[in-house]
Order: C-alpha cells, then structure tokens, then sequence
C-alpha cells in the first residue's frame, strides 16, 4: 500500500491555503504584505510546479554542493541497548553539519529566481546563519545575518564561519539578546528593505507561506528516510522520533509520513530545567510550546505560544541554543490538535546524557537538539514499537563548549569523566 | 468630546472621523502606555490635549514590537519592565478625560490574549483531564476598550486580510479599525484597504519602522498622491481622512505633509524622546504638541488653498487660537 501517492489537485489546493486548521496565517505589517505575496506565488511556481526548473536545479545542488541523500543507518549498539531495530536519519552529514542548508539553499535560490539582489536571516545558534551564510557564498549573493549578543557570546565559532563565508553578522542588542529578539530585528529590517530583499527564515515559523515553503524544502529528509527503511526494513517504522524547537527537522522528517497512519511521529521539546512558567518573571524554564502552550499570535502565525496571561512573550529556555524558542511552526501545532503528531519533552539532564550515550555508543557526537530525540529514546523505547527512525538533525561540534560547562555542573550517567578534558 | 455630538453624529461616521474634520488639519500623538509608569502617563496625555493634540494614540506594551524603531521599541521595554498590563491599560483610559478622543495601538496577540481563560466543554464529559485552554477571542478587549472609552484601535500587525473579526468586534461597539497605508501598499490592496478602513487612514510615510527622521521622505509625497484618488481631500468628502505618520518630529514636517495634501499628521518617536530625557516632560510635550500643530495649520493656510477651512467646522478646542498664532509667529 503507497500512501504518499496524494491526489495531485487536491494536493496543490491545500498548499495555497494559508493556514493549517486555525494555525497559520499572515499577521505580518502592512508594509511587508505584498512581498508575501509576492513570495506565495514563487512558491507556487517554482516550488510547486517546477517552473523554470527550479526544483531540478535545488536537488542537483543539494547533492552536489550540500552532500544529498544522508544515508538512514542501523544503529547497531543503541539497537541492541534498547533490543528493537534503531536507525539513524544522519542529517549531521549535510555539508555544515545540520539539516538547515536543506532550507537555506532552497531559499537562497529562490530569491535568486526572483530577482531579489540581497539576503538577510536572523539565527540562534547560529545553524541557520552559517548555513544560509554558504548558501549565499556559493550563490554569490549578499547576505546579512542577524544576531543576538548573548547568542554571539555564546556561539563565537559560527560567528567566524559566517563571516569567513562572507556575510556580514549584525549584533542585536534588544531584550534578552536571543533568536527571539533576532527575528523581530530581522522583521524590521525586511519591512525596510523589502523591495530588493529576501528573508530566509530559518523555520517553519512565520507568516503563509514559509511554513510550507521551508517544510517542503525539508521533506526530503522524510522522502529518503521513508523509501531507505523500506528498502532496509520491508517496512515502514512503528515510530518516527524527531526533536522540535520550530519544528524544521521535525517537519521535515514527518512530512511524507504523515498520511502513513500506522506510524507514530513524536515531536520532542526541550523541557529545560522545568515545565513550570514564572509568570511575574516572564520565564518559562524550558521551551516546550508544543507540550505546555497556548494558542496566540507571534512572528507572522498563529500558533502555540509560551506567553503570560496578558500574551506577552516569554523567555524561554534550553541547553540547547537552537530549540531556545517560545513559538512552534503552526503545522504542527495543528497536527498536535489534531492528534497525528504526538508532543513529548525531555529536560536539559536527559539531553545531556544522550549527547553522551550516542557520542559513546556510536561514534557520533550529535548536536544538543538532536540529543532530546535521543534522550526521549532512552525514557519511552518501550512504547515505540520494534523498529523506529530518528532524525539526527545535526552534528554536536557546535555543542562541544557548552556540553563540558554544563556536564561539569552535573551528576550525568551517560558522560564521561570531566578530568578526561583537563590532561 | 465635541461641542455639538448631534451634529457630529449626522456628518461623520465617528468620534475619530470628526476629531480630524473639525480640527482639520489634526494632530495625532502617541505615547507608550506606562513609560515610564502609568501615572505619568495620564498627565503627559493630558499636556498633549493642552497642547493641541487632536486625537491620541496610547499604546499598549506588547514584548515583541515588530513595527517599531529603536525609540518605541525602548519605551514598550520600560513600560513592560515597569509592570504595565492590559488591565492597567484599561484603568488609566477609563481614568482620562480629554478633549482629543483616545485610540489603543497594539500588536494583535494583546488583542487576542485579553479576558477570562476559558476551559473548553468537552462533549464526553472528560474535562477534568484536559489542562484549561485559552481560546483566542478578540471580543472581550474590545468590549472592554469600548467600555473605558476607547474610540478606535490601531493594529500594526494585522493586515487587512486577516482582520475580519477583529473588524465585526470594532462594528458591533462602535469602533473605529484603523489601518495602515505603506509605501508598498498599491492596486488592488490599496482599493480593498480604503474600502475597508474607518477613521482614518494611516499613510505610513516611509519603509521600516517608526521614529524620528530629519527629513520628510519622498515616498510620503508619493503616498498621498496615490491615496488622493480615493476622494478624502475635504471634510465633505465621503472617504476618510488621512494621516500621515512614520517619521515626523518638527512643525516644519507637519507643513510640508499637511500641505502635501494630508488631513493629519501623526507624531510618536519625537514624544517619546522627550517623556525620555526631558526634566519636564508634560510642559516640554505641551510645547512640542502647540508647535506640531501650528505646523499643520500653516501647511493648510500656507498655499492659499481654502478648501479646507470651507465649512468653518473648526470650534474644536483651541484651533483658532493656534490658527491666529500661526498666523503671527510663522517663521
């Protein structure tokens, strides 16, 4: 039985609407609208109908210049650890070292197509940046990243990997100096330059169309990922795991297996250090939107939120940069309604300690998003049925100084001893 | 609010639409509710209604101000570090008495958020499980907007596509829903707009975001140009008013957009420089209001053009008295 083989019309005409259910939309300011529209209908042509040959040309680029397809790779010790079928979707092998040049490039080629002179991105940790920053190298086209300061702090390596690749990396200094922040600022910028501009987004998040635009953009991950276990397997898997913090990879590895109503899909957040909110502080200690939000209005979409009773914004929180977000892309908090996708959370002691165990058992050191996928593993193997697939959204290189520092802070079964790192 | 409501009620369709005719051309302002607490701000609302302010914007605070420039984005940040919430907001318009009537500025999430959190009945009894979800609802903020005397609502987030309930809420309270007109807004988006809106428009001068430039940007002349087709050039015009806004900081940028062609001019960032760093700022925005406004009146009267004063409509507040000033201390 194929299930991925959809009506083609239906198909489209669900790909013009703007939302998802309630989700979605265009909440955007007025200024910005007409490149919105303008940007739905390249999507529409380009994406959707291949005009131009746009979509030959995006896939010939990912597997000569990003390294496409990522093989799916028996896992053969966590398998036996856990004593079920385990595999691995290894994003990590994207060129960069994350699935995010999968979105990066898309859109960089498509400002290309559109005749757009200049790029801007807003980044966290600073994956989307440095991803959109060889993007744009290898496409020539100038390109500004937006930036937190506490997240340049964090994350000087990325920052010199983007400015190596040529972009210039712009400091935001408002609130908390994070993705949040860096998104409003990139926002304002769009709406000043919007005329030559195009903002690549980094997630699923935003006003209609970038949901659908960067989810379809990583929906190869679930194509492949679908068609190898298949062939591995002769089956499709009991469960598909993936982390979320916007939810990219997360959409992207569930996408072609949502009409495949036999397979589980488990979006894990990070449950930082708690799931409790202090309201009067406006912190929520952890960045579980999908798990513990409600429904507003933020960045462009309706979606699940972390706000406070007034809808101001919270500041959210996880070890993991890039999942540090009080928003999630509207698609999935619409498949989370609708109960096809199945939110989960793990805290930031459980991630740490699957960095450890896959870095350990593997051989790959995973990045902290991808490490919540893993530690969920850990906690709930037993209720994934006999053979799962999880995504590996990204390698742990990035993560390296953060995991020491916070490995030093804790008693962690999985990590090895701290003095390992003085000699 | 006006001195005769029964003919206000006949000639126009709102508290905001007459506030711009009567003291054509207006002066709108805007400060961030709570900056740098509530109580100070309801006495700088009320030296801008001294100083000849004609309608008032308040915001109120929302963490993530896309919109907004540096200036406003740092008022929101001390208004919110101050404590300012939604029903507080409320407190201080309920509280205000102004000639100008009073317009919330807010991003769309505020809207939503406002009012009770609602548990969901669930059909199969099962409630007790479920965690309570709040259901987004823009109706009890405008009832209650309404309630405190509130006379329009301006969204910068909410594009005229997405503003259906939002507009139906404003309709059944009387409302104004006020939008905003870019740059990059034209053709069909502009005819839909325009027919959409009520009070007026809000002609954004330039791209970006709000605060205070030195210059009045092409791009606003090129604004009014496109917007006079839709006929709100006079007071008996059955289109709206429009104002212009995004920039604007000295009565001689008030001249030059009144004499552009436009029914009001709209100054935020410049106000908020002054609640800032001033050592008075409810004498010293009194002052910035009366020059603002004296700007305007000579951008009216300035090129001779009498069509604006035709009706003689102008018995709000003090205009014939900035009018005379005008007159004498022009330049």
């Amino acid at each position: 039985m194929s299930t991925s083989d959809h009506d083609d019309d239906s198909q489209r005409e669900r790909d013009s609407e703007s939302t998802f259910g309630d989700y979605g939309g265009q909440y955007v300011p007025e200024a910005l609208m007409p490149a919105v529209q303008e940007l739905e209908d390249a999507y529409e042509r380009y994406v959707l109908e291949n005009e131009d040959g746009f979509m030959d040309e995006f896939r010939e680029r990912m597997r000569d210049f990003g390294g496409r397809p990522t093989p799916l790779q028996r896992a053969d010790r966590l398998s036996e650890r856990y004593d079920r079928e385990i595999y691995l979707k290894r994003e990590d092998l994207v060129h960069g070292g994350a699935h995010k040049l999968n979105n990066a490039l898309g859109q960089v080629l498509l400002a290309k197509y559109m005749g757009k002179e200049r790029i801007i991105a807003e980044t966290g940790a600073g994956q989307h940046g440095t991803a959109t920053a060889m993007a744009a190298a290898h496409l020539d086209m100038p390109c500004e990243i937006y930036m937190g300061r506490t997240d340049i702090n964090r994350q000087r390596p990325n920052v010199y990997r983007m400015r190596m690749n040529g972009a210039e990396v712009n400091p935001v200094t408002a609130g908390s100096g994070t993705l949040k922040e860096a998104i409003n600022e990139t926002m304002r910028d769009w709406a000043t330059t919007v005329e030559t501009t195009h903002y690549v987004i980094g997630s699923v998040v935003g006003p209609h169309p970038f949901p659908k635009l960067v989810r379809d953009f990583q929906a190869v991950i679930g194509r492949e990922a679908r068609e190898q276990i298949r062939e591995r397997a002769g089956r499709l898997p009991d469960s598909v795991v993936a982390c979320a913090g916007g939810g990219s990879n997360t959409m992207g590895t569930f996408h072609e297996f949502v009409p495949d109503d036999d397979v589980d899909l488990l979006a894990v957040e990070a449950g930082g250090s708690s799931l409790e909110i202090d309201e009067s502080a406006g912190l929520a200690p952890n960045s579980a939107t999908l798990s513990t939000g409600t429904d507003g209005v933020l960045h462009g979409a309706m979606t699940k939120l972390l706000q406070s009773e007034d809808g101001q914004i919270m500041e959210s929180h996880s070890v993991s940069a890039g999942l540090d977000y009080a928003g999630v892309g509207p698609e999935l908090s619409y498949l989370v309604d609708t109960g096809r996708v199945t939110p989960a959370s793990v805290d930031d002691d459980a991630a740490l300690n699957g960095f450890h165990r896959l870095s350990r058992l593997e051989g790959i050191i995973p990045a902290l998003e991808s490490s919540h996928a893993l530690g969920y593993l850990e906690e709930h193997y037993e209720e994934l049925g006999d053979l799962i697939v999880l995504n590996v959204s990204g390698r742990g290189d990035k993560d390296l100084e953060t995991v020491l520092e916070e490995t030093e802070k804790r008693d962690l079964e999985a990590a090895p001893e701290v003095e390992v790192f003085d000699g | 609010m006006t001195d005769d409501p029964e003919s206000t009620a006949d000639e126009y369709d709102s508290d905001v639409e007459a506030a711009i005719r009567e003291n054509h051309p207006a002066l709108i302002t805007y400060l961030t509710a709570g900056d740098p607490s509530l109580e100070e701000t309801k006495a700088y609302v009320e030296a801008l209604d001294r100083g000849g302010a004609d309608l008032i914007e308040l915001g109120l605070p929302f963490s993530e101000p896309i919109a907004e420039g540096p200036t406003i984005q740092a008022a929101i940040n001390r208004a919110l570090e101050a404590g300012t919430t939604s029903e507080g907001f409320f407190e201080l318009v309920a509280d205000l008495e102004t000639e100008a009537p009073l317009l919330v500025m807010t991003y769309y999430n505020m809207i939503l958020q406002y009012g009770e959190r609602e548990t969901p009945r669930a059909s199969d009894g099962d409630a007790d499980s479920e965690p309570p979800r709040k259901r987004p609802d823009v109706r009890p903020f405008v009832e209650r907007a309404a309630e405190a005397g509130l006379s329009g609502i301006i969204v910068p987030d909410l594009p005229a596509e997405e503003a259906d309930p939002l507009r139906e809420a404003c309709n059944d309270h009387g409302l104004d829903l006020i939008f905003i007109v870019a740059p990059t807004t034209e053709g069909e988006r502009l005819d839909t707009i325009m027919s959409q809106l009520s009070g007026f428009a809000y002609v954004q001068a330039r791209l970006g975001t709000t605060g205070a430039r030195g210059d009045v940007s092409n791009a606003t002349h090129d604004s009014l140009a496109r917007l006079s087709e839709y006929d709100v050039s006079g007071p008996n015009s059955d289109g709206v008013p429009k104002a212009v806004g995004f920039g604007v900081s000295e009565g001689d940028h008030a001249a030059e957009i009144v004499e552009a062609g436009a029914d009001g001019v709209i100054v935020g960032s410049a106000l908020i420089d002054i609640v800032a760093s001033s050592d008075e700022p409810a004498a010293d925005l009194e002052a910035k209001a009366d020059e603002l406004k004296r700007g305007a009146v000579r951008g009216a009267t300035g090129d001779g053009d009498g069509d604006d004063d035709a009706e003689g409509d102008r018995e709000g507040k003090n205009d014939d008295e900035s009018d005379d000033e005008a007159t004498a201390r022009t330049r």
